[in-house]
């Protein structure tokens, strides 16, 4: 078994500690280590990875295995940054009684995935402090949508089911204002509910899932090389990481790498990608304090990188670059001088934007201490990406766990304490300032060469995890290959799945009129998260 | 405040003057597929790498329909790999008042082994028609946009209230639609503006295929639009369902749930083809202020 020494010493204890409870174990990448084992053990083998080995639960899915195995199979997906691997642990559900015991009350980050898993597939939550109903609101029939038997195209009734209830907050002077899921900006959809006593909010609740479209069960529906476009499709502001994150997968179970010009033609277009969202973001967080001026900056700058994306690879939104084994479209040397050209002028006028924020008390006031996530909070609920980074979680899979031509290129991970709205611009203002270097760093030692290692029709029954680290944070694909090149199963892990219980969290306390600045700080994706 | 003065100064004006100017789009922008029709000789290969279905044929009695369905189209441009008949325009402005407009087809003889080849000359061809602007409403200083200002104006008190809904897009849409407020694009000088409440809105902008979980929610808004009101379809999957289409979570196109007067392709729609379909909408306006509304499906 080829894999990385830590992950070895892992295996090793856990085995002398659980013996044949451990009854397989293999490793089809160095990186990526997978322990079959019973459903008891679930839960003790989550306590030893957070508690021993600093991992965490970075992702908790199903598959239906009934025909092959006779049992629903669920894993759970740890994350050894330390060790710089994955671990993926698989426990067996009995198709009779499909029931397996619910690690919320533990790990507060499992509690929609796990909800998530009782809505598509039928398995009972046994534990769950809340097991109500999410994926599918409250209104559906009884229907298992991520089952093999359940058709694709099925054409459900209209809805008669009851509707969903809220929870009450009483009290004097508590009044609810619900807000949604038609919001007033050009926004996705997404339903709130404030408690309040006076101002200050005392209590919100996120009911998501609006935009829940199918797409896992249509990545089973399709050819794995039409998949990536569905890929693209799954959150348009991170359409090239999560396609790319994709083709990792698709690449990892093909056992092909991705010959080193494309992998850094992959690197340029993922920081292009960060530099028109962060800056639109750092844009719309003034807006929401009401430096209008600022925002105007800033949307000028965005769209000149999404007219330069449209110049490199013909779409603004850089859809149709990805492919599996590499990249689509060379850049020849007219392109790489703009893209140059770019980062020169973009940083000056960027550092120019700065100053005038920096200089604008009246933002500064507006946006410190303003929806606090504090770290220890953060680490309870699993919070990654740019809101982890802002709440004193010192990661990047780009640093932790290169991929593409990350490891060629040095950078630093800017990580804060405070945990307010400010921290979270001032991290993607510093990552911005590191996309500057990256991006100059590989246009310097851009390799010469092919674009795509060719992958014929992928191997059957192979499972991949893909990962990315896309500008709001990890993106993992995991992918369970079918003959006839299709998919089984693929689960798309946006981190907004993972982030949104951050948002209750860090507006109490706060006034609703600083709810928008909150939640454009963490600027979660819906469809990212709904699917 | 001598900072924020200078600096706004010394940017000048950046806004675009389309549509007095066509579109600012780079020559590699991937926009309207071109299909030489009368020399295409077998849709089969594009047909079969379309993620979406926007290519498609029949083929019955040895006849052959081949159709390009721009309303399904994602502007991904695998077509033009496989296929030399096929090439890629970097046209964006391909917004149509009727979904059928966004289609073409062409019918062929079959030949046995699978390819077509066209029966007589040309092959009977039907054309999409999407709304395209004349050179000389370009140019002309009475353009496109002056004249929607006017009827918007007679109808509007000079302005064009927009109610956005995401129906279940991916937020690419969105992406783009919020670049319409930009000083690049500045959708206010045709006196339109984005509003915060159906109730205030002439306009329907719809993004996304309609969810099952937003179909409601959707219907609601739009009963809350007072009439006359327009809709308007965004994205390829606004106009047909897009990549998603029709399934157990996804109900397809806008129009399956409330009438649609004017369909943007794209994926996304760029800001300049945004505006070519909300001005195209507008122009529309006057020709339906008597008529009655469509009924509802």
């Amino acid at each position: 078994m080829n894999v990385l020494p830590a992950l070895k010493g892992i295996l090793d204890e856990l085995r002398q500690r659980f013996g044949a409870q451990i009854e397989h174990a293999h490793a089809p990448q160095p990186n990526e280590l997978y322990l079959h084992t019973r459903l008891e053990l679930a839960g003790a083998l989550c306590s030893v990875f957070y508690k021993r080995y600093n991992g965490r639960l970075a992702g908790v899915f199903a598959e239906d295995a009934r025909a092959e195995h006779n049992v629903f199979l669920v894993y759970y997906l740890y994350a050894l940054d330390s060790a710089h691997g994955f671990v993926l642990v698989r426990v067996p559900v009995p198709k009779e009684q499909p029931e397996m015991p619910s690690l919320t009350n533990a790990i507060h980050a499992a509690n929609w995935q796990e909800r998530e898993i009782q809505d598509l597939f039928g398995i009972r939550l046994v534990g769950h402090p809340n097991p109500r109903r999410c994926a599918l609101h409250d209104d559906w029939p009884e229907v298992y949508p991520l089952r093999k038997d359940f058709d694709l195209r099925t054409q459900l009734p209209p809805f008669t089911g009851p509707r969903h209830k809220f929870r009450e907050v009483e009290g004097e002077g508590v009044f609810q204002v619900p807000v949604g899921p038609v919001h007033a900006g050009v926004i996705e959809p997404g339903h709130f509910l404030f408690s309040v006593a006076g101002e200050p909010v005392l209590y919100l609740q996120l009911r998501l899932f609006y935009v829940h479209k199918g797409i896992e069960k249509l990545f089973e529906s399709m050819s794995i090389p039409h998949c990536v476009r569905l890929a693209e499709s799954i959150s348009g502001d991170s359409s090239f990481a999560h396609a790319t994150a994709f083709c990792h997968a698709v690449e990892r179970t093909a056992g092909v790498e991705a010959p080193p010009r494309a992998r850094a033609l992959r690197v340029l277009c993922l920081e292009l990608e960060r530099l028109y969202n962060h800056v639109a973001d750092i844009g719309a967080i003034c807006t929401d304090v009401a430096f209008v001026t600022a925002q105007m900056h800033a949307m000028r700058l965005k769209e000149r990188v999404l007219r330069v994306n449209e110049q490199l690879t013909g779409s603004r939104l850089l859809r149709g670059m990805a492919c599996l084994g590499g990249v689509r479209f060379d850049f020849d040397a007219d392109q790489l001088r703009g893209l140059a050209r770019l980062v020169e002028e973009f940083e000056k006028e960027f550092k120019e934007l700065v100053e005038l924020i920096r200089s604008h008390s009246g933002t500064r006031e507006r946006l410190e201490t303003t929806g606090v996530l504090r770290p220890e909070v953060a680490r309870n609920l699993g919070i990654c990406g740019i809101a982890g980074r802002a709440s004193g979680f010192d990661h990047d899979l780009r640093r932790d766990f290169p991929h593409d031509f990350y490891d060629q290129v040095r950078f630093t991970v800017p990580v804060f304490t405070e945990g307010d709205v400010q921290r979270r611009m001032v991290v993607r203002r510093e990552e911005l300032f590191q996309s500057f270097g990256i991006i100059r760093q590989v246009l310097d030692k851009l390799p010469a060469g092919s674009l795509q290692t060719p992958i014929g029709a992928v191997p059957p029954d192979r499972v991949a995890l893909g990962y990315v680290e896309g500008w709001r944070g990890e993106i993992f694909h995991w992918i369970h290959t079918a003959p006839d090149n299709r998919l089984a199963r693929c689960k798309v892990k946006d981190p907004s799945l993972q982030n949104w219980p951050a948002l209750s969290e860090a507006i109490l306390g706060n006034i609703i009129p600083d709810f928008p600045v909150v939640n454009k700080s963490f600027n979660l994706s819906y469809s990212g998260t709904d699917r | 405040m001598f900072e924020i003065l200078r600096q706004s100064l010394k940017t000048g004006v950046v806004t675009t003057s389309y549509p007095q100017t066509p579109p600012e789009v780079s020559s590699r922008a991937r926009g309207k597929p071109d299909i030489d029709w009368p020399n295409w000789t077998d849709a089969r290969p594009a047909a079969a790498i379309c993620p979406t279905g926007a290519i498609s044929y029949q083929d019955l009695s040895g006849q052959r329909v081949a159709r390009l369905d721009l309303a399904k189209c994602i502007f991904c441009g695998l077509c033009a790999d496989v296929d030399p008949a096929i090439r890629m325009t970097n046209v964006c402005e391909c917004a149509a008042c009727l979904r059928d407009d966004l289609v073409t087809s062409a019918a062929y003889s079959l030949k046995t082994d699978g390819t077509h080849h066209r029966r007589g000359s040309p092959p009977s061809v039907t054309k999409a028609r999407p709304g395209e602007l004349s050179p000389a409403q370009r140019q002309s200083l009475e353009g496109i946009g002056q004249r929607i200002q006017e009827r918007a104006g007679q109808l509007f008190g000079r302005s064009l209230h927009i109610r956005q809904v995401d129906a279940g897009s991916c937020n690419g849409c969105e992406v783009e639609i919020v670049g319409l407020n930009s000083p690049i694009y500045d959708i206010e000088r045709f006196g339109i503006h984005f509003v915060a409440s159906p109730r205030h809105a002439d306009m329907l902008l719809v993004t996304g295929p309609v969810t099952r979980n937003m179909e409601l929610a959707l219907r609601k808004t739009y009963d809350a639009m007072p009439a006359p009101r327009l809709v308007v379809a965004v994205g390829a999957c606004g106009c047909s369902g897009g990549i998603f289409g029709q399934n157990y979570a996804s109900l397809g196109g806008v129009d399956q749930v409330i009438p649609v007067d004017v369909y943007i392709p794209g994926c996304p729609p760029n800001p300049h083809a945004l505006l070519h379909g909300i001005l195209l909408a507008t122009g529309k306006r006057t020709e339906r202020q008597s008529g009655s509304e469509k009924p509802r499906p």
